[in-house]
């Protein structure tokens, strides 16, 4: 999947995957995709939470043994 | 219009220092305006220098230890240093953020600190030994904002 900025967020733990995703968002404009690479398992449902509550697009979750990577395209302002 | 979160932070231990900090910087990720309301120890949490927080074993019979530790053994010199090293250890080990990174978001993310100003006199605090950044008021000051939050949480 093509994308626009990757957060590399292997190794934290909550809520540090979050917050470098927000950080990653800032960095990138609207509807461009953020790619975040995540090794906790809370990240899962966090990140489905994070782009419920905020409007941001959660396009796809791959997930391989125990690394999460999500693409998140970035809501219109 | 966005969502508000207004807490109280009344705990000043390594462990206490962790559900204030971790809510609000996710709290802020999540676009909620968020105050912090820093009150008796607390307070210790807006210290320019957090390296003095400790966690103790006394007194908390659900703290997880290697070996089962009677009471009389956890009131030794040394035990809430020891503990304390652990518990960091297990922090870095386990990439759970410090407590000054995630103090650091929230400021980088425009959650406002409130010190509680009774208490910093009543504890002879001194404001050169905060953060810059913050603010000083009274529980009037609390109410203001936590008056019209979505979510109230005295931790």
């Amino acid at each position: 999947m093509e994308f626009d900025k990757e957060v590399d967020a292997t190794g934290l733990n909550c809520p540090l995957p979050i917050l470098r995703c927000k950080k990653g968002l800032s960095e990138i404009a609207s509807t461009q995709v953020l790619k975040v690479i995540s090794t906790d398992p809370g990240s899962v449902k966090d990140f489905n939470a994070f782009c419920v509550q905020t409007g941001h697009e959660l396009l796809q979750l791959d997930q391989d043994d125990s690394t999460f990577t999500f693409y998140i395209k970035k809501r219109s302002s | 219009m966005a969502k508000k979160l207004a807490l109280i932070a009344s705990k000043g231990s390594l462990d206490w220092a962790y559900p204030p900090f971790i809510l609000a910087s996710t709290a802020a990720a999540l676009d909620y305006e968020v105050q912090i309301f820093f009150t008796f120890y607390g307070l210790t949490l807006l210290k320019k220098d957090l390296g003095d927080l400790k966690v103790s074993p006394l007194g908390n019979p659900a703290m997880p230890m290697p070996v089962p530790t009677p009471n009389f053994v956890q009131m030794l010199p040394g035990m809430e240093s020891m503990a304390t090293m652990m518990m960091k250890q297990k922090i870095a080990d386990k990439g759970v953020a410090s407590i000054e990174d995630l103090r650091t978001a929230c400021l980088e993310s425009g959650v406002k600190l409130i010190a509680c100003q009774m208490t910093v006199d009543l504890f002879d605090f001194k404001p050169a030994d905060f953060i810059d950044g913050i603010e000083y008021g009274g529980a009037a000051t609390f109410f203001e904002f936590a008056g019209e939050s979505n979510v109230n949480l005295f931790i």
